[in-house]
C-alpha cells in the first residue's frame, strides 16, 4: 500500500492574500495552527510524492480545450499566477513527479479518461495549500485538477469513480504517496457575496463526508449546490474524490464559518487509509 | 456580444507575463487580436471590472485581472456592485449576485499580522 496519507484543506486566496485584514486573529491562527499540524502529519507519513486534487481557477484550462480530469507529469511547475503581493505568496518554481505521475496516469487510464499535461501553473487552489503544507517547495508534487469553474461538470458519480481508480493506482506504485484534496465547501467567491457561507450546509455535506456515506454525498445534484452553496459548492469534487481515495472514516480537525474575511467556510480533515 | 473572446483575451492575460508587459506597453494593439465589441474593447481597455463583472466573465477570471490592476479588495468586491447598479444583473455565467449587495465580510480595525 503505497497511499500513505489523504486529507483536505481549503485553498481562498484570501487565506494568504488577506490575512492581515483577518478581524478574528485568535480563529485564524488557530486554523494556520491546523494547517501546519496537517504539514507536520504528511511528513511524518515520509511521503515522497504529494498529490493535489484541486479545483483550478483558469491558469492551464479554458474552455477551447477543457478536461474534466487532467494530472500533472512535468518536471516541474510554476506559479502562483497571480499578483504575488496580492496573494503574498512569491513566484515559484515547484518540483514534479514525472515518473510516479506517468505510472499514475497509465494506470488509471485502465478505468477514466483524464488527461495529463507537461505544463503546469499553480494558481491559488494548489500555492495556498503548497504554502502550508511544503513551505520550501522541496516535496515533489503531481498536480490534479478536477473542473469545477466551466460548465457542464463532470457529475459526482464520476468523481467517485475518478477517486477510487486514483486509489487503485497509488496502490500499484512502491513510492509513498500522500494525497491532499482542496476546495471551498459553501461559498461565493469572486462575486459582490464574497464572505457569505452557509455553515448548515457545510455541517451536514463534512459529516457526509467524515462518515464515508457514499450515497448521500453522490445524492447532491448541481442545481441544489448552486442555491444552497453557490458556485463555489462546485469544489465539492475534490473532496468527494479524495475520500473515495482514502476509503475510511474521516476525522474533521477544523472548521470554522468565522472568517468571512478568506471567503469560505475554512477546514482542514484527513482520512484514514483502509483497505 | 463576445464573451467567450472577453474571457480568452483575460484568461491568456491572466497567466502570461509577456502578454501582461505587452498589455501595459500597448493595450489598443493587443486587444485588437480579440474579436471584441466595442463596449468589451472599451472596457478591457480601462479595466472597467463593473461592466465586465455584468457582462458575465467568470469570476476567478475578473478577479484575477483586479489583482493584476492592483485593485484593493474591498475596492473590487464595490466596484462589481457598482456595475450591478449602473448595467443591471449579471448577464451570464455562474457568478451572478445573489445577496442582494449585502457585504458578507469585514476588515478587521487591527490589521493584525500572523
Ligand atoms: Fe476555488
Amino acid at each position: 500500500m503505497s497511499l500513505v496519507y489523504a486529507g483536505i484543506l481549503s485553498h481562498a486566496p484570501g487565506i494568504t492574500g488577506r490575512a492581515h485584514l483577518a478581524p478574528n486573529a485568535a480563529v485564524r491562527d488557530a486554523f494556520y495552527a491546523c494547517l501546519h499540524k496537517q504539514a507536520a502529519e504528511i511528513r511524518a507519513s515520509e511521503a515522497e510524492v504529494l498529490l493535489v486534487v484541486a479545483a483550478e481557477h483558469f491558469a492551464n484550462f479554458f474552455m477551447d480545450n477543457m478536461p474534466a480530469y487532467c494530472l500533472g507529469i512535468g518536471e516541474k511547475h510554476t506559479g502562483p499566477i497571480e499578483d504575488s503581493d496580492w496573494l503574498k505568496i512569491e513566484k515559484t518554481t515547484i518540483p514534479g513527479a514525472p515518473e510516479v505521475a506517468l505510472k499514475i496516469v497509465k494506470s488509471m487510464l485502465k478505468s477514466v479518461d483524464l488527461a495529463y499535461s507537461e505544463e503546469w501553473q499553480c494558481d491559488h487552489g494548489i500555492m495556498v495549500p503548497l504554502h502550508f503544507l511544503t513551505p520550501n517547495y522541496d516535496l515533489p508534487v503531481i498536480p490534479c485538477n478536477i473542473n469545477c469553474q466551466g460548465p457542464p461538470l463532470t457529475p459526482l458519480s464520476r468523481v467517485w469513480q475518478f477517486g477510487q481508480a486514483l486509489r487503485q493506482a497509488c496502490d500499484e506504485q512502491t513510492e509513498r504517496i500522500a494525497i491532499v484534496g482542496t476546495g471551498g465547501i459553501s461559498h461565493w467567491p469572486a462575486t459582490p457575496d464574497s464572505g457569505k457561507i452557509n455553515e448548515d450546509w457545510d455541517r451536514e455535506f463534512l459529516q457526509r463526508l467524515m462518515n464515508q456515506d457514499m450515497h448521500k454525498l453522490l445524492a447532491y445534484v448541481d442545481e441544489e449546490v448552486y442555491s444552497q452553496a453557490g458556485q463555489g459548492g462546485f469544489e465539492i469534487r475534490t473532496l468527494i474524490a479524495t475520500a473515495a481515495a482514502a476509503r475510511g472514516p474521516g476525522e474533521l480537525q477544523f472548521y470554522s464559518a468565522e472568517l468571512p474575511i478568506f471567503a469560505v467556510g475554512c477546514t482542514v480533515a484527513r482520512f484514514e487509509i483502509t483497505a | 456580444m463576445s464573451l467567450y473572446q472577453v474571457q480568452k483575451f483575460l484568461y491568456n492575460l491572466n497567466r502570461e507575463e509577456k502578454l501582461q508587459s505587452r498589455f501595459r506597453e500597448d493595450k489598443h494593439a493587443t486587444l485588437a487580436t480579440y474579436e471584441l465589441t466595442d463596449d468589451e474593447f472599451t472596457a478591457l481597455a480601462s479595466g472597467d471590472i463593473g461592466l465586465l463583472y455584468v457582462f458575465g466573465v467568470n469570476g476567478q477570471i475578473l478577479m484575477h485581472y483586479a489583482a493584476f490592476l492592483q485593485i484593493e479588495w474591498f475596492d473590487y468586491l464595490q466596484l462589481m456592485r457598482g456595475g450591478i447598479d449602473k448595467h443591471g444583473p449579471v448577464r451570464a455565467g455562474i457568478y451572478a449576485m445573489t445577496g442582494g449587495g449585502k457585504q458578507f465580510a469585514e476588515a478587521g480595525k487591527t490589521g493584525e499580522e500572523s
